[in-house]
């Protein structure tokens, strides 16, 4: 979900991108020179998984999976994503310049809601259990991430009103899709290395 | 296999052009971000769709001196996110005004239309500019001349650490793929397919920490003290300057035409 360049009003694009600095900001001071090896590889692994196509109905989406993003990488989620959101601006014409801070806030602000809603329940319970709260995760991330595109978008004029909401709409699939992947992913996770879970999104005192 | 990352195939940052010849390959990459940076602010606050086709305009010529080949290039600008195209595609219907024409019975108003080609050319000059400066040129360059414009260390250093793993991480992706392949697997709508790319996302995540866990290692061995050095010794050249001054006049000119409301052509 890349807003392009020239959709959104002045002030919608001022608000996005200041509030995408303050969570850049947070994401980048929990993540000491130790850590950001580990964050750079792993922002890395979701640019790849962000192009791999999945087939939906007749057609395909591109996964997203911020939720995923979120559970792994706490904060660092926002500069994370900022990252892979300028590259492919830049590189693959994915979306825009202008609008590089209302999209990075769009799709990290969900990731850090999932990581407070969601990762209680991936470090403590059974694998299984965890796979749950992974899917949860994976779905209440693009649902958050669909509302917020269409407020940015409601918030700069009224006629994008009811394409908003089909779009919403549009995307129940999508969330059911980025629900059972996630939760798999988790899944495997807990079972093979769950200090995934605790690399980025640790407090770094103890590090 | 192993870790080899194959020296022949295409990277998936691998500037278009890789030549190194012509104009724009010769600015310095801080003059190139911060014309598109400027042309881009100026871009979405036009309104006239003369001014825009200008815009317009401009950037194609820039992407001809950057020697990019257009047609790839405009092949992967209108590939566009299909859920904003469905909404661009919506604003004739949903703006009232001026019935122009209808599709099933639903009238189209002219001025839905024009907002809904306002937002198309802002979006297609901006991203062929930044593709024609910033695309142009290594990410590695690119991150560099961010650092040298005051974007924060440790962000340029995820940049940087980043665009050196892409590569290595989508060849991977590639392998488990084929292995995926090799046992039969083919995607489908099903469950099954779902939790399978699951599975191969979480695998990739794994593999990538431990990854990390070596690269850190290695760096440590080799003295790592917690920074890097990325000071460049980027001078000014006088064709910098000459560059700066052209984009400068172009969109002071845009401008004069959006708000003086003339055209001259």
């Amino acid at each position: 979900m890349h807003i392009v360049d020239g959709a959104l009003s002045a002030p919608v694009i001022v608000v996005g991108s200041a509030l995408a600095v303050v969570g850049i900001g947070i994401g980048l001071r929990q993540m000491p020179m130790e850590k950001i090896p580990a964050a750079g590889v792993l922002s890395a692994t979701f640019f790849v998984a962000s192009l791999v196509h999945v087939p939906i109905g007749p057609s395909s989406v591109h996964l997203i999976v911020n939720g995923l993003a979120g559970l792994v990488l706490g904060w660092a989620a926002f500069p994370a994503l900022f990252v892979g959101l300028l590259l492919q601006a830049v590189f693959f014409g994915f979306g825009g310049l202008t609008v590089l801070g209302v999209n990075t806030f769009n799709i990290a602000l969900p990731a850090v809601i999932v990581y407070y809603v969601c990762r209680p329940g991936i470090v403590g319970g059974s694998p299984r259990a965890a796979a749950l709260w992974g899917a949860l995760g994976g779905a209440l991330a693009i649902a958050l991430t669909t509302v917020l595109v269409g407020l940015a978008l409601a918030f700069s004029g009224e006629e994008f009103v009811p394409a908003a909401k089909l779009v919403f709409f549009a995307h129940i699939p999508v969330m059911a899709i980025e629900a059972a992947l996630t939760g798999a992913a988790v899944f495997l996770a807990r079972r093979v290395k769950p200090e995934l879970f605790a690399v980025i999104s640790s407090k770094p005192k103890e590090a | 296999m192993g870790h080899a990352v194959g020296g022949g195939a295409p990277g998936l940052l691998d500037p278009a052009n890789q030549s190194r010849e012509g104009l724009v390959a010769g600015l310095d990459p801080r003059v190139r971000i911060i014309i598109a940076a400027a042309f881009a602010v100026a871009v979405v606050s036009f309104s006239r769709l003369d001014v825009l086709a200008s815009a317009l305009a401009i950037a194609v010529g820039v992407m001809l001196l950057a020697h990019l080949p257009v047609a790839q290039t405009v092949r992967r600008v209108v590939a566009m996110d299909a859920f904003i195209i469905f909404m661009i595609a919506m604003l004739p219907f949903t703006v009232p005004g001026e019935p122009v024409f209808e599709v099933f019975g639903m009238p189209a108003s002219r001025e839905g239309f024009l907002q809904a080609l306002t937002i198309a050319l802002k979006a297609t000059a901006i991203v062929m500019m930044a593709m024609a400066l910033l695309g142009s040129m290594e990410a590695v360059t690119l991150a560099r001349a961010l650092r040298s414009l005051g974007m924060p260390e440790r962000l340029v250093h995820l940049i940087l650490f980043t665009v050196r793993y892409i590569d290595v991480l989508h060849q991977e992706y590639r392998r488990l793929r084929t292995a995926m392949k090799a046992r039969g697997f083919r995607p489908a709508n099903s469950r099954h397919t779902y939790v399978s790319f699951g599975y191969l996302i979480g695998m990739m995540l794994v593999r990538a920490l431990e990854r990390s866990e070596r690269i850190l290692q290695a760096m440590k061995c080799r003295g790592f003290s917690g920074r890097f050095f990325l000071d460049d010794d980027w001078r000014l050249q006088a064709g910098d300057v000459a560059a700066s001054f052209v984009f400068a006049a172009l969109i002071a000119g845009l401008i004069y035409l959006e708000v003086a409301g003339v055209i001259v052509f």
